[in-house]
């Protein structure tokens, strides 16, 4: 209590704001983590008990990894620097990305709006309000074509946040790369290309839970002939965490996924130790510090012993985990939105700390609005700042051994397991999906937690404490109408232009491939070298496959 | 006394459910009655369901920045429908430059991130029908 109102006091207030007085709140009341998990005043070496620390926790590098998959950590090579970034037409995107990679970002990563991540074209009645607002509107190989106009992909890897139509802008990046005179054997990137944890959490699905997972095999077995350095899927924890899971339940949940669509590509032919290295990590970075190392940790050995167990994987790649994390959205408060730097930084750097390959950070103004381009910049310099000038990155898993650290890990990872042994019992991911599990109990974790915070248990800076009575707004990035006007008179344009045709031709074969077993990576190529829309590729195979519609339930 | 029925949507694309689905149970543990519409509803489909439960209250959840589109038609039809007693109450990322506005069209209550659930709760109790007591 002394240290809380202490801080409160003497912090300089910030902008001239008058700062409330925090209500007295005793220091016995709520030592759990953010996750509700208890913990102990002192860790030591009873702690440790059960720990083997050769079979447990070896140097890093060695399986299973719990410390690393690299014997030096940053040592070779920092994270990359990854900023989400996407908003309005390409052409204003495009303009974003080479101010990025101007300041010292290392890698893009693009962001959708809602018309493209659900496979409608800007003219759709769904679409209102929504075309250039959560990211950037693609409906063409046109619009990809402007998106990396002047950025060679060649000397770039780029990540793409898209999952139900995720084959068809990864062919249309493939179709931008070899208009570069990019070789397809050389480029690297990651498309997100996850879709169990839309139905679980994010909810941005097209297609019934199988004919999905058939897509996704499609781009395994496409990349492993044709694409080999390419990331085919990044297996997300983070939607599931930010729709309210624990910290324990965004680990297993996630994992457990990325068993469903390595048994999927098993049971499809393809070869563990030839498909499973492409796969990749995305984990959410939120604010309980040591909970989140231990996660990490957590998730590199609960993934080298299932490959290896379960799988019989034999290449050290296909047991390495490798992740990108970003920090977590649902933390930051439209309150004191400053506030969010810090927030953002001790996220962060608890993900250097779990040895995350990228990361993002979050811009202090996303509660209120996509962030500004100035905002963006301090999100950066924030990883830059850790990277330089913390000295974290000079020694791999500096906080391996502590006591407490490792008996988080080791527990986390047992209870992961049990969660891996109920869903398995349901008949897997796909099947406990189908009957609502993961959703239930993410619903019920947010709930606990918002309850917690109403009840004052957890202190949320800004919001139900320290509350500043009066504030000056921050300046914000706005999206207006204008973005969806040029996006239509484009799309109207293009539907004059091209060659009808070859398009319907196009789409035929893809409906063609979708009713059979022909690899759909084929013909969604075609389609997009016709300039078929990201929304008539998808109705082509709503028309096969039908959609999905979740239950409404509370 | 006949409970407070509250039909709760998110329309537009968006599938960022958290948010609906907290305040929904917070609703009915408060004692209301709450029909949770789901996700993906047109402005006609949201005043379609307020007008077939005979709602209250709608309560919209949206993230995305489509507010200033789908809000206006939403209270077009709320009007057509001589709903003009049903209370509308829209939560998410509004940015402030947007809150007038949308209170201008008829909006009464906009909850923005960090809003205490309790906050909600009493808002709804306070201004529930008051166009019938006036």
């Amino acid at each position: 209590m002394q240290l809380k109102s202490e801080a409160a006091a003497s912090g300089p207030p910030s902008q001239g704001v008058a700062i409330s007085d925090s209500p007295a709140s005793a220091r016995t009341r709520d030592f759990t983590t953010i996750s509700g998990r208890a913990v102990e005043p002192v860790y030591g070496p009873a702690h440790l008990e059960g720990i083997d620390r050769d079979r447990e926790i070896p140097l890093p590098g060695e399986f299973p990894y719990t410390r690393g998959i690299h014997p030096t950590g940053y040592r070779g090579k920092l994270w990359t620097m990854r900023q989400f970034a996407g908003f309005g037409t390409p052409e204003e995107t495009n303009a974003r990305y080479k101010e990025l990679l101007r300041n010292g970002g290392t890698g893009l990563s693009v962001a959708f709006d809602l018309p493209t991540l659900m496979g409608r074209d800007p003219d759709h009645p769904l679409s209102l309000g929504e075309v250039g607002k959560c990211g950037v509107s693609i409906v063409s190989l046109a619009d990809m074509e402007t998106l990396f106009d002047g950025i060679s992909l060649r000397d770039i890897t780029t990540s793409m946040t898209i999952n139900s139509p995720a084959s068809m802008l990864f062919a249309m990046y493939l179709v931008v790369a070899e208009q570069q005179g990019a070789d397809w054997t050389r480029i690297s990137g990651t498309i997100q290309n996850d879709i169990l944890k839309e139905f679980i959490a994010q909810k941005e699905y097209i297609y019934p839970p199988r004919p999905s997972m058939r897509l996704i095999t499609d781009v395994f077995a496409f990349c492993a002939r044709e694409v080999p350095k390419w990331n085919t899927i990044s297996v997300s924890g983070y939607h599931i965490r930010e729709a309210g899971a624990t910290a324990v339940q965004e680990l297993a949940f996630t994992l457990r996924d990325g068993i469903e669509y390595v048994q999927y590509g098993v049971d499809a032919g393809l070869d563990v130790d030839e498909f499973v290295p492409r796969i990749s990590f995305f984990f959410n970075a939120h604010s309980d510090f040591f909970e989140e190392i231990a996660k990490y940790r957590a998730a590199r050995r609960i993934w080298a012993r299932v490959m290896k167990d379960r799988f019989g994987a034999k290449t050290e790649r296909a047991l390495k985990l490798r992740f990108h994390s970003q920090t977590a959205g649902v933390s930051l408060t439209a309150q004191q939105p400053y506030n969010n730097v810090v927030r953002t930084a001790l996220q962060a750097l608890a993900a250097v700390l779990g040895g995350t390959q990228s990361l993002h950070t979050n811009s202090l103004d996303e509660a209120l609005a996509l962030p500004t381009s100035e905002a963006v910049t301090i999100a950066l310099r924030t990883q830059q700042v850790i990277a330089h000038e913390s000295g974290v990155a000079n020694v791999a898993d500096p906080l391996g051994g502590s006591y407490f650290l490792e008996r988080l890990t080791t527990d986390m990872e047992r209870e992961a397991f049990e969660i891996f042994d109920t869903i398995d019992r349901m008949g897997g991911m796909v099947a406990a999906i189908e009957r609502g599990y993961p959703q239930q109990e993410i619903a019920e974790s947010a709930y606990r937690f918002q309850q917690a915070v109403e009840r004052h248990e957890k202190v949320i800076v800004g919001v139900n404490d320290f509350v500043a009575e009066a504030e000056a707004p921050v300046p914000i990035l706005y999206i207006d109408e204008a973005a969806a006007g040029r996006q239509l008179a484009k799309l109207e344009r293009l539907r004059r232009d091209r060659d009808h045709a070859r398009v319907e031709r196009a789409l035929e074969g893809l409906r063609e491939a979708a009713r059979g077993s022909a690899n759909t990576m084929v013909p969604m190529l075609e389609a997009v070298r016709a300039y078929a829309t990201v929304g008539e590729m998808c109705d082509a195979l709503r028309d096969v496959w039908g959609e999905y519609e979740e239950v409404p339930s509370i | 006394m006949r409970k407070i029925r509250v039909v709760i949507a998110k329309p537009g694309l968006d599938g960022h459910d958290r948010g609906a689905k907290v305040i929904a149970r917070a609703l009915r543990d408060a004692g209301m009655e709450v029909i949770y519409a789901g996700l993906r509803q047109t402005a006609e489909q949201v005043v379609a369901a307020a007008v077939q439960e005979d709602a209250d209250v709608i309560g919209l959840s949206i993230l995305s920045g489509a507010h200033n589109q789908i809000c206006p038609r939403l209270m077009e039809l709320v009007r057509e429908q001589g709903l003009d007693d049903v209370l509308v109450v829209v939560g998410g990322i509004i940015p402030d430059v947007d809150v007038q506005r949308l209170q201008a069209i008829g909006i009464r209550g906009i909850f923005r991130p960090g809003s205490p659930m309790g906050e909600i709760v009493t808002f709804i109790e306070q201004n529930v029908r008051v166009r019938e007591t006036a």
